[in-house]
């Protein structure tokens, strides 16, 4: 199965009412029908309208929604998955939310870097995108405050400021903002993402002090510099969030420090390029708790049987769907096409290769 | 059993040869699943979205069933609903044709279809057993469905004398019959199905039956009145029925034909992939009509392009229809089609001549050549 979308908390009588209705609906569901009348109207999976978008700086912007249902709500700094659909296929992806308390208007928002060789990007920074459909994943993330936050240290980059902007902005609102120091980075100045926004918490807040990097004229902030621009960080919780090479080079300091229970990082980009060898792994059946070697022209089918499970298998040629499992974690390549799969959907065990560890769920 | 009564086209074809043709078959698949985009996935959504529509009507225009004209018209318009629900959407959705699209909601592992037969049973002994093995005698076990002798190779037994008469049963209760079918009587019989496997598909099957039953000839009637009660039942019973037959027609066209070959275990042993598209052409055959038509079959009338790609969208069959047809012309391999009656026919001959001891393959057709003057025939939505 592919990925879901989040189902929607409806009330027990609803759920009463929807399985008496679904005796004249069956197989189908009172789902399947309601959305004749409104397409937002699925409690199966929860959706979404893109409303409006609104560009940030040249190359971001914010993507804003109006969920079919009332919001469940999120914490400041948290995620959301959403599942989007270009040129007729559905893509998921993971965005940091990027306000931090509900809006008036039920919207949700998320703010995206547009990568002109993506998918979902361009198809976002297009005219066609407003007014579409999304699926809206479950809100997740640790990516968030304390009750008693204590001394704060936030490092971004780029959009990397999404969900310390939902922080910032949540602590602005409760007017009780902590002792926080900021270093916020981009490559040029005109790229920086809610640089006046930021520009106004810190003349609001005296306790709040910003300082934003140009990274094209001072260089990428390095853990060695921290001394120099925040000399007690080693008292402070730190909040960091940008690219993958960053989030490695602050882990190590951290670590070294013996201070890795301070720091908090988040990344998107760090996960969704992973480590892709080309050449197998190891194949973890999630459901049948065995681990499996597959090397690089062995289908996971095969590595599986190999290693003594029963899998579920028909044609072994690709072509009758039996065979399939949910690849919950890493990249498969099919043997046939060299195509790559990434993890959040169906693929077929018996004609796909392991591209490095996965886990599927057989 | 044993001998072959007839040379297939396959053992004219070189190793070469046949490695050459799956490559390019291959590549009508590849080419066509590099092109997918808004315009298959907004045909698929389409259809489903008119099948929505048209049971909203029917079941509508059906709460005034004891009037005549509304019981026709109702009844019609339930009958379309259903034939499409079955086969553009059901048989296609469940075949993976639109897994592509990553919708949970339009995929062959959530899919589920308004007929008897539970959706994991029928993708096993359809999509896996059928499509695999097809027209392979003593594998393929929609060959005769284990109950009918269709093909001379098949041994005589007095049973099939009866086979005339179910045939007719069948016709009109298909949809039981596939449910059923899906138990293999082979399998239970040689003991190869647990007790258990066995009462779990029976229980699959009471569950589809019962939401169809309590659906069709109790919920829906009751919302009809006093009055209409009957005329309602009568209605969706109808209904059923008309899908039946029609999905029957469709479905015996599809191998059964005189134009078609089946293969012993033998000859097709150590089969390549080449191989595998050879058998997938001489064993299916197309039926010719309008696009209208070929909507209403779930583009079965195109069984040839579907047996060779069964995971391919059902609306890109006619647009590769014709690189099918130009493969046969070079490799000169038939390429198995006819009017409708006609397929039907032949199918409805065989079955009374079969149901007496012996007979023999009916003639087959020669290589495919194109006819004199293209045809032009319009090619549906996508």
């Amino acid at each position: 199965m592919p990925e879901r979308g989040t189902p929607v908390q409806i009330s027990p009588l609803a759920k009463g009412v929807l399985r008496v209705v679904e005796l004249f609906t069956s197989p189908l569901k009172p789902d399947d029908y309601l959305s004749l009348i409104n397409p937002l109207w699925t409690t199966e999976e929860l959706r979404g309208r893109i409303e409006r978008i609104h560009r940030e700086t040249d190359d971001s912007s914010t993507v804003f929604i109006t969920p079919g249902f009332r919001w469940p709500g999120h914490r400041p700094g948290q995620y959301v998955r959403i599942g989007f659909d270009v040129a007729g296929k559905r893509h998921w992806r993971v965005y940091s939310l990027s306000t931090g308390v509900a809006r008036s208007d039920g919207q949700i928002s998320v703010t995206v870097k547009h990568k002109p060789d993506g998918v979902v990007s361009p198809y976002l920074n297009s005219i066609h995108a407003v007014g579409d459909l999304v699926t809206l994943g479950t809100v997740e993330g640790e990516f968030t405050l304390a009750a008693d936050p204590g001394k704060l240290l936030f490092l971004t980059a780029g959009s990397g400021i999404t969900p310390i902007r939902a922080i910032l902005q949540w602590l602005d609102r409760a007017g009780s903002m902590p002792d926080v120091v900021h270093v916020h980075s981009a490559r040029r100045q005109p790229d920086q993402i809610f640089a006046a926004q930021l520009g106004e918490f810190a003349q609001r807040h005296a306790s709040y002090q910003l300082s934003q990097r140009v990274t094209s004229e001072a260089g990428r902030l390095t853990p060695e510099q921290l001394d120099q621009v925040c000399p007690d960080w080693r008292e402070r919780e730190t909040y960091v969030c940008g690219p993958g090479e960053m989030l490695d080079a602050f882990q190590a300091h951290f670590e070294a420090s013996q201070l890795e229970d301070q720091l908090h990082v988040e990344s998107f980009e760090h996960i969704v390029l992973g480590k892709v060898t080309g050449a197998g792994g190891t194949v973890e059946f999630s459901a049948s708790g065995v681990a499996a070697e597959c090397d690089g022209q062995t289908p996971i089918l095969l590595a599986g049987e190999q290693a003594g499970l029963t899998l579920p298998f028909g044609c072994r040629m690709g072509i009758c769907h039996t065979c399939v499992g949910r690849l919950a974690a890493g990249t498969v390549r099919d043997l046939r096409t060299g195509e790559l799969t990434q993890a959040g959907t169906e693929v077929r065990t018996c004609v796909n290769c392991a591209d490095g560890p996965i886990t599927i769920e057989l | 059993m044993k001998e072959p009564m007839i040379e297939s086209p396959l053992a004219r074809l070189s190793d070469e040869q046949i490695e050459e043709l799956g490559r390019e078959f291959d590549a009508i698949h590849e080419e066509v699943y590099a092109s997918l985009g808004d315009r298959d996935a907004s045909y698929i959504r389409n259809v489903i979205l008119l099948h929505r529509q048209l049971v909203l009507l029917a079941r509508a225009i059906l709460l005034g069933s004891r009037y005549k004209p509304a019981w026709w018209l109702g009844t019609s318009v339930l009958s379309i609903a259903k034939i499409l629900e079955n086969m553009e959407i059901g048989h296609n959705v469940m075949h993976g044709q639109w897994d592509w699209m990553h919708d949970p909601r339009i995929n062959s592992n959530s899919w589920d279809w308004d007929t008897i037969s539970p959706a994991e049973a029928w993708k096993h002994s359809h999509n896996y057993v059928h499509h695999t093995f097809t027209n392979i005698r003593g594998k393929d076990k929609d060959l005769g469905y284990e109950i009918m002798r269709i093909d001379p190779h098949q041994p005589w037994n007095p049973v099939y004398l009866l086979q005339p008469f179910y045939n007719l049963l069948l016709a009109g209760f298909f949809e039981w019959g596939v449910g059923v079918h899906d138990l293999d009587f082979d399998a239970i019989r040689s003991g190869e199905k647990s007790k258990e496997q066995l009462l779990k598909e029976v229980r699959g099957i009471g569950v589809k039956a019962r939401r169809q039953i309590v659906k069709d000839y109790i919920a829906f009637p009751a919302l009809s009145g006093r009055k209409g009660y009957k005329s309602t039942l009568k209605a969706n019973f109808t209904a059923n029925m008309v899908r039946n037959l029609w999905t029957y027609a469709i479905i015996f066209c599809g191998h059964f034909p005189d134009q078609t070959y089946t293969f012993s275990e033998e000859e097709v042993a150590d089969e390549t992939r080449g191989g595998f598209y050879v058998r997938q052409l001489l064993g299916s055959a197309n039926i010719e009509g309008s696009p209208i038509f070929h909507v209403m079959s779930g583009n079965l009338g195109y069984q040839v392009e579907h047996h060779l790609f069964p995971d391919m969208p059902s609306s890109r069959y006619s647009q590769i229809a014709p690189k099918v047809r130009d493969i046969c012309e070079r490799y000169d391999l038939p390429y198995n089609s006819g009017p409708f009656f006609k397929q039907l026919g032949t199918v409805q001959r065989t079955i009374l001549r079969l149901a007496f001891p012996g007979g023999k393959p009916a003639t087959k057709p020669g290589p495919y050549r194109p006819p004199e003057v293209e045809e032009t025939a319009p090619l549906i939505a996508v």
